[in-house]
């Protein structure tokens, strides 16, 4: 115990040392690149593809923050990270922001010593049964057998659900997400259980979809996104300006496509929208200075993938094979919960 | 006389034995239906093979080679051999090969991975038929053959082919030639491996390369004067002055001099089986010397060098590699200054490497154990210093005795590399299974990626096993 103490003063010194010399900013511009904890794999959040390039939602904004800074969206370094490697590698510092759907939690917050800067996805977790179990209520599932991947915060969350609403239930245990789909395609469990997200892209995988169901109860709250150190706060508003950039963008209308356009018409307009005048930094506006960006941040970060809307369909949307609804994940204008401060 | 005789006149013909006694029903009475608890056996068995070959053998036969994705391969399936049917998908193996065997590794550059790998067959040559111009001389030359086809597989350009066709020509020549020549081969391999796999400047592994000649020098001409060891201590500093403060210097003049260079590939986009053989390899390579070291150590007179040489073994022998790579991952970052890029790979290679040297050490103190006395008697009467005894007598006969331990630590340690995917590295069993699955196109494919990652692993322990058995034959020397 007294070693452990020990160890634990000695890199919290190395850690509080290493702090004070430099912030994160100027180390990624003496860098060259950005270091983007990313996922190891899973579908459309992050991935390398068949070229071996990382795509999904997740890098998308890794690649938005890399052209914030640097003008260049391919300056990004990914490291993959596990569930179990992912909170060790940004407290060390190996990586500088780690965008890997990970849960905003109290504890990993506080405890950790975290900033969960943004959330870019608002997840929760749900449950997926065969149609002719003839279930359409969670709460139906009483005596169920369910495959629930083992060391997740879903493992608890799935606990207490049961235990608030009285009824039994017996955990099969997997060790991931592709066990889990085999066990309960084999019929080992009834229910399966996992953030709404990888249900339906595990739903959308599956032989015969129509014949799962998702149930409606969704029983957490799975707010995940850009995970930076504390202590640096700068660099925390920049991961968390960056997407809300891309927010702003699409209450604004302002996507890849248009962003040309758009430039060229505030620069012509006196009337234009002002908001957007200082968002992509048109005539004397220059609000990137303030976080030690250039002015051009907001239309480069915007640049590389669109905004949070293209960004969203392109990677896990309808039109996709993961086919995610906008849902919570809608902008604030439409019903849902992305909604971004403004640029003043 | 009467004519009636007793005494037979002809042989009766020899009657078959009982249907019971002879043909297929005596060898199934024999060996499958001998008492009632070798039947139960049988049945069992019949029974276990049979649901097995039910279970796997339309599944292999319904399978599909050609397809973009899962769905497209269900479709396939079902349209051939109706609804209800299932068939593998190895498309996936065919669309996703090269991330099984590079990982993210750049497409381009495969042909450096690839001839890296041949090379190591003809440094491994002198180890495993020294000397021997016939054996030596076939396999340097079936690995040129297989290094040209498959450069020509992965469609390198045509000028990188024809200088390695000519590099192995040579090679091959040499080998009949003077085949105890490649040992050059062997000795160079480790910088010509690092440099064919990481590239960047030819000057760097140069001037690494200079540092090990100077250690080699200034051993060998002060270990006359001060003994083995501290000439060893000697040449060590002598090699970490270069290497700390002259080697930087040197490369840059050079690589501003001749920049001769190859395309800089980070360790990240390691993969595959080229990682599980990066880790393996040098490991192996690796832990054997370090392993020889700490069984001497241990055997050793002096107290300090054995208490540590025990501490150490104990320690890493009593720890679960897996704790050892979340250590390497985890906790040597906040040893070191923060920042410092320090990289994972390395850190997971030094130690298995660690790791695997405790074990190696034990297997050979079982051979030296197993040595007679006698022999160190013997070896000390012939007036040997310590280090002539070992390198003479000793260790040849230790390791001989120990060869199938040490070669089923390395089939073990082969094996254990896909481990490190537990802390992020793309391994070729966990960790590019997950990147194929993570693609919508691959989602929920579960048999394909690991039976064809077993295949391949089954094929290398399966062969290193072999030569194990086929060096015992040859080393046999005595009579039993």
């Amino acid at each position: 115990m007294k070693k452990s103490v020990l160890l634990g003063a000695l890199a919290a010194t190395t850690m509080i040392a290493g702090f004070a010399s430099a912030g994160t900013l100027d180390d990624i511009k003496a860098r060259g690149e950005l270091i983007c904890g990313s996922n190891n794999g899973l579908t459309g959040f992050g991935a390398p593809d068949a070229d071996g390039n990382y795509q999904g939602f997740d890098v998308s904004l890794c690649k938005a923050i890399a052209a914030a800074v640097f003008g260049d969206q391919s300056k990004v370094k990914y490291v993959p990270t596990t569930g179990e490697t992912r909170f060790t590698a940004l407290a060390s510092g190996e990586v500088d922001v780690l965008v890997r759907n990970s849960t905003w939690t109290f504890s990993r917050d506080n405890d950790l010593k975290f900033d969960f800067v943004a959330v870019n996805y608002y997840d929760g977790q749900g449950f997926m049964v065969k149609k002719d179990l003839g279930v359409s209520s969670a709460k139906e599932l009483d005596g169920a057998t369910v495959c629930i991947q083992t060391g997740t915060t879903t493992e608890l969350n799935l606990a207490d659900f049961f235990k608030t609403n009285g009824i039994a239930y017996t955990p099969v245990t997997v060790a991931d997400d592709a066990e889990a789909q085999r066990q309960y395609e084999a019929g080992a469990c009834d229910a399966f259980t996992t953030d709404a997200s990888g249900l339906a892209s595990t739903r959308a995988a599956m032989a015969d979809p129509t014949a799962h169901i998702i149930l409606p109860e969704i029983i957490s709250k799975e707010p995940l996104g850009p995970v930076v150190r504390h202590g640096d706060n700068n660099w925390g508003d920049i991961v968390r300006w960056v997407h809300f950039a891309l927010v702003i963008a699409e209450e604004k209308g302002i996507t890849q496509a248009n962003l040309a356009e758009v430039i060229a018409k505030s620069e012509a307009d006196e009337a234009a929208d002002p908001e957007v005048k200082r968002l992509l930094g048109i005539g004397d506006n220059d609000m990137g200075v303030m976080m030690g960006l250039d002015k051009m941040w907001a239309r480069n970060a915007i640049a590389a993938n669109g905004n949070y809307g293209e960004i969203f369909e392109a990677n896990i949307g309808t039109s996709t094979p993961i086919g995610l609804a906008r849902g919570l994940n809608a902008l604030w204008t439409q019903g849902g919960l992305q909604y971004a401060p403004p640029v003043r | 006389m009467s004519k009636s005789s007793f005494v037979r006149t002809a042989m009766i013909a020899p009657s078959l034995p009982p249907a019971s006694e002879r043909g297929v029903i005596k060898w199934l009475r024999e060996n499958l239906f001998s008492g009632p608890f070798n039947t139960i056996l049988t049945l069992v068995a019949i029974w276990a093979i049979y649901t097995l070959i039910k279970g796997s053998v339309p599944w292999l036969s319904n399978s599909v080679w050609n397809a973009e994705s899962l769905r497209e391969c269900r479709d396939i399936v079902i349209a051939q051999s109706g609804e209800e049917a299932t068939g593998a998908c190895w498309a996936m193996v065919r669309v996703r090969w090269n991330q099984f065997l590079f990982g993210l590794y750049e497409v381009s550059e495969y042909w450096r991975p690839t001839t890296a790998f041949a090379l190591m067959f003809v440094a491994l040559t002198p180890v495993l038929y020294y000397g021997l111009r016939r054996p030596a001389t076939i396999l340097v030359g079936v690995v040129s053959v297989l290094l040209v086809l498959a450069l020509f597989g992965l469609g390198t350009d045509s000028g990188h082919i024809l200088m390695m066709a000519a590099i192995m020509a040579v090679l091959t020549a040499v080998a009949w030639i003077a085949p105890k020549r490649l040992v050059i081969v062997t000795i160079l391999f480790p910088l010509i491996a690092f440099y064919m796999l990481w590239g960047g400047s030819v000057w760097g592994p140069v001037g690494t390369f200079v540092g090990f000649a100077i250690f080699a020098l200034v051993w060998w001409i002060s270990q006359r004067f001060v003994g083995v060891v501290v000439a060893a201590a000697v040449g060590l500093i002598a090699a970490a002055i270069w290497w700390g403060t002259l080697q930087t210097a040197f490369t840059t003049a050079l690589h501003t001099a001749m920049p001769i260079e190859l395309l800089y590939i980070r360790s990240d986009d390691f993969g595959g089986f080229l990682l599980a053989f990066v880790i393996g390899i040098t490991a192996i390579t690796a832990s054997l010397p370090i392993g020889i070291l700490l069984a001497l150590g241990r055997q050793s007179d002096m107290p300090i060098v054995k208490t540590l040489s025990v501490g150490f073994i104990e320690f890493f022998r009593g720890v679960p590699l897996i704790t050892v790579l979340f250590a390497a991952n985890f906790m040597l970052l906040y040893f070191l200054p923060p920042r410092t890029n320090f990289d994972l790979i390395l850190r997971v290679i030094i130690v298995v490497i660690i790791f695997a040297s405790a074990y190696i050490a034990e297997v050979i103190r079982g051979g030296l154990a197993a040595l007679p006395r006698g022999q160190y008697e013997a070896a000390d009467a012939l007036g040997l210093d310590y280090w002539q005894a070992q390198r003479l007598i000793i260790m040849p006969q230790a390791l001989k005795i120990s060869i199938p331990g040490i070669v089923s630590s390395f089939i073990g340690l082969f094996k254990d590399t896909t481990l490190v995917a537990l802390v992020g590295l793309m391994d070729p069993l966990q960790g590019v299974t997950k990147v194929v699955r993570s693609d919508t196109a691959w989602k929920g494919i579960y048999w394909e990626p690991y039976l064809f990652v077993g295949a391949i692993f089954f094929l290398v322990c399966f062969s290193m096993s072999r030569y194990s058995m086929y060096l015992e034959n040859k080393l046999k020397t005595d009579h039993r």
